[in-house]
C-alpha cells in the first residue's frame, strides 16, 4: 500500500513547510541558533583539515638516513640496494662516503676541518624517503632498517612529525567534543520548538486520536518540521563556513608568499556540504521525536 | 455489532456512572441512549468508542472486545466509528472542508479523491456552499452539521453521537435528526445519545433508557 503512504507523507511535508513559513521571525532565529551551532565545530574541522595539509607538505622532506658500517663492503651495499628496491615502497638514493665528504668541504667554514682530518670519517649512506609518510610506519621501518646486516645507524627525524600529529589528534578530539556539545545543543533548540508547537495543536492532536490517526500519524509532521529545521540549518552553517574561508584566503596566501612558499585553504566540499544538511536532518528529527514522543505520553 | 454484559464503569475517586449494563445492538440499527442528566449516557457513549475503558465486564464492537484491546489497534477501530459529540472538537484553525479532509488524510486517501468524498459530505448536509468559510463563521446548526459530515466522510459502520442537538434551537435538532435518519436509511448502525423526547416520539427505535448507571426497562 504504497499509496496511503507516500501520500500521508507528502501531506506531513507540506503542513512541516507551512508551519516554517507561517512563522518566518521564528523560524529565522531558529535557523540562526542551529546554523551557528554547527558553524563551530564545521569551522573547526576545516581548520584542521587544512593544518593537516600543512603537515603533508612538509612531510615531503621526511627521511631515513641509513648509515653503514664504516667497513661495509661493496658487497654489503648491493645487499642493502636489493633489499631496499625489494622492501621499501618510495624512493632512495645512495650517498657515497667520498661524495658526503665533498659535500662537507663545501660547507662554510668546514673546508679546513676536513682537511685537517687524517681519513674520511663518514659512512656510506642511503637516504630513504617511504611512501606513505605515517609515523607510525616511518618507526617500523626505523626499527627493519635497523637490523639489517653491516647497518650502523638509522637516523630518522621524526619527532616534530609526532608532535604534530598528536596536536592534530588532541584538536580533533577537541572539535569532536565540541560538535558533541552543539549538537546536543541542536537537539534542545528543536525539542523546546516542537514543544511548543505540540502545546498550540493540542486540540487538533485529540481530534485526530478521536478519529483513528496512529501516533506515527500525529508525530509525523512534527518530525518533517525537525528535520527540515536542521536541514535549513546545516546550509546556512556551510554557507557560513564556505563565506568565511572565502574571506581568509587571501591574507592566508600571503601569508604563505611571505614564507616563500604556496598554499591555498581548502575550502569544505560538497561531501562536507551534504554531511553538514545530513548531521542538521538528523538532529533536528532527533530533537523532534523526543520531543513529540514524550509530549504525546502526557496527552494521553 | 455491539454487545456489552456486564459493563461497569466508576471513576477515580469511587463514582460509579454505570453499573452492571447488558444491551445488544444490531448491524444496522438505530439507537437511542436516554435518561437524566448524570444518568451515565456520555459515559456509555465513551465505552462504546473506546475513548476510556469499562472498570469490568465486556463490551464488544465490531467483533472486537474492547476491555482487551491493544492500544496499538485503537486507531484502527476508530476508523469504523463516526463521533459528533455535543462540543463539535471542530478545528477552528481549517476551512470547513479541510476539517472534514482530517478524517481522510489520516487514511492516506490521494489528495483528489479525498476532497471530492469531503464535498460529497459537505453536500449531504447542505454546507458544500460554504466549504471555504471557517468554522466560526458557522451558526450552531451548522457547526454540528459540519461535525456529522465529518464523522461520515469516511464511511463508517457505527456512528455514535453524544447529544448531538444539546445546544441546538428546534429547527436546527430537526435537521440534525433527519441526517442521522438518513444514514441509518442507507445501513449505518446509529447510536445517539439524548435527552431530547422529541427523537423518541418520532422514531420509536430501540431506547436504552439510564436511570443512575443502572439500564431500566
Amino acid at each position: 500500500m504504497i499509496g496511503p503512504w507516500l501520500s500521508q507523507h507528502r501531506a506531513a511535508l507540506a503542513s512541516a513547510i507551512r508551519r516554517l513559513v507561517a512563522a518566518p521571525l521564528s523560524t529565522l532565529l531558529s535557523l540562526l541558533a542551529i546554523g551557528i551551532a554547527l558553524t563551530l565545530p564545521a569551522a573547526g574541522f576545516v581548520l584542521l583539515d587544512n593544518l593537516r595539509d600543512v603537515g603533508r607538505n612538509a612531510a615531503g622532506a621526511q627521511q631515513i638516513s641509513v648509515f653503514m658500517a664504516l667497513d661495509a663492503s661493496r658487497k654489503d651495499l648491493a645487499e642493502i640496494e636489493s633489499r631496499l628496491r625489494r622492501e621499501v615502497p618510495g624512493t632512495w638514493r645512495f650517498v657515497p662516503r667520498e661524495e658526503a665528504l665533498k659535500r662537507l668541504q663545501a660547507s662554510e667554514g668546514m673546508a679546513e676541518i676536513v682537511a685537517s682530518l687524517p681519513r674520511n670519517p663518514l659512512p656510506d649512506a642511503f637516504v630513504v624517503e617511504p611512501e606513505g609518510a605515517a609515523p607510525e610506519a616511518l618507526e617500523a621501518l626505523r626499527q627493519t632498517f635497523t637490523g639489517w646486516p653491516r647497518v650502523a645507524h638509522v637516523q630518522l627525524d621524526s619527532a616534530w612529525i609526532r608532535r604534530f600529529d598528536a596536536f592534530l589528534r588532541l584538536g580533533r578530539l577537541a572539535v569532536s567534543l565540541l560538535a558533541a556539545i552543539f549538537a546536543a545543543g541542536l537537539v534542545a533548540v528543536t525539542f523546546n520548538t516542537i514543544r511548543l508547537q505540540v502545546l498550540s495543536q493540542a486540540a487538533e492532536i485529540e481530534v485526530a486520536r478521536l478519529i483513528g490517526a496512529t501516533d506515527a500519524f500525529i508525530r509525523r509532521p512534527f518530525q518533517y518540521f525537525g528535520a527540515l529545521q536542521g536541514l535549513l540549518g546545516g546550509v546556512f552553517a556551510y554557507a557560513l563556513v564556505a563565506g568565511g574561508l572565502g574571506l581568509l584566503a587571501t591574507p592566508v596566501a600571503e601569508l604563505a608568499a611571505l614564507y616563500g612558499g604556496t598554499f591555498a585553504l581548502r575550502g569544505p566540499g560538497a561531501l562536507a556540504a551534504g554531511a553538514l544538511a545530513a548531521a542538521g536532518a538528523g538532529l533536528g528529527w532527533l530533537g523532534a521525536q523526543l520531543s513529540v514522543t514524550l509530549s504525546l505520553r502526557r496527552f494521553a | 455489532m455491539i454487545a456489552a454484559s456486564g459493563l461497569t464503569k466508576r471513576y477515580p475517586g469511587g463514582h460509579e456512572a454505570l453499573r452492571d449494563v447488558g444491551f445488544e445492538v444490531s448491524a444496522g440499527e438505530m439507537v437511542f441512549i436516554t435518561g437524566h442528566s448524570g444518568a451515565g449516557k456520555s459515559t456509555l457513549v465513551k465505552l462504546v468508542a473506546a475513548i476510556e475503558r469499562p472498570t469490568s465486564g465486556s463490551l464488544v464492537v465490531n467483533g472486537q472486545n474492547l476491555a482487551a484491546l491493544r492500544k496499538a489497534a485503537l486507531p484502527y477501530l476508530r476508523r469504523h466509528f463516526g463521533l459528533v459529540f455535543q462540543d463539535q472538537k471542530l478545528l477552528f484553525d481549517r476551512t470547513v472542508l479541510d476539517n472534514v479532509l482530517l478524517p481522510l488524510e489520516i487514511v492516506g486517501l490521494p489528495r483528489r479523491e479525498a476532497v471530492r468524498r469531503a464535498q460529497a459530505a459537505l453536500d449531504k448536509v447542505g454546507l458544500l456552499e460554504r466549504e471555504k468559510a471557517r468554522p466560526i463563521a458557522l451558526s450552531g446548526g451548522e457547526q454540528q452539521r459540519l461535525a456529522i459530515a465529518r464523522a461520515v466522510v469516511n464511511r463508517p459502520t457505527i456512528l455514535l453521537a453524544d447529544e448531538p442537538t444539546g445546544n441546538l434551537d428546534a429547527q436546527s435538532a430537526l435537521e440534525v435528526l433527519e441526517i442521522f435518519e438518513s444514514f441509518h436509511q442507507v445501513g449505518v448502525t446509529v447510536v445517539v445519545a439524548t435527552h431530547d423526547p422529541q427523537w423518541i416520539e418520532r422514531y420509536r427505535p430501540h431506547v436504552l433508557r439510564l436511570d443512575h448507571g443502572r439500564l431500566v426497562p
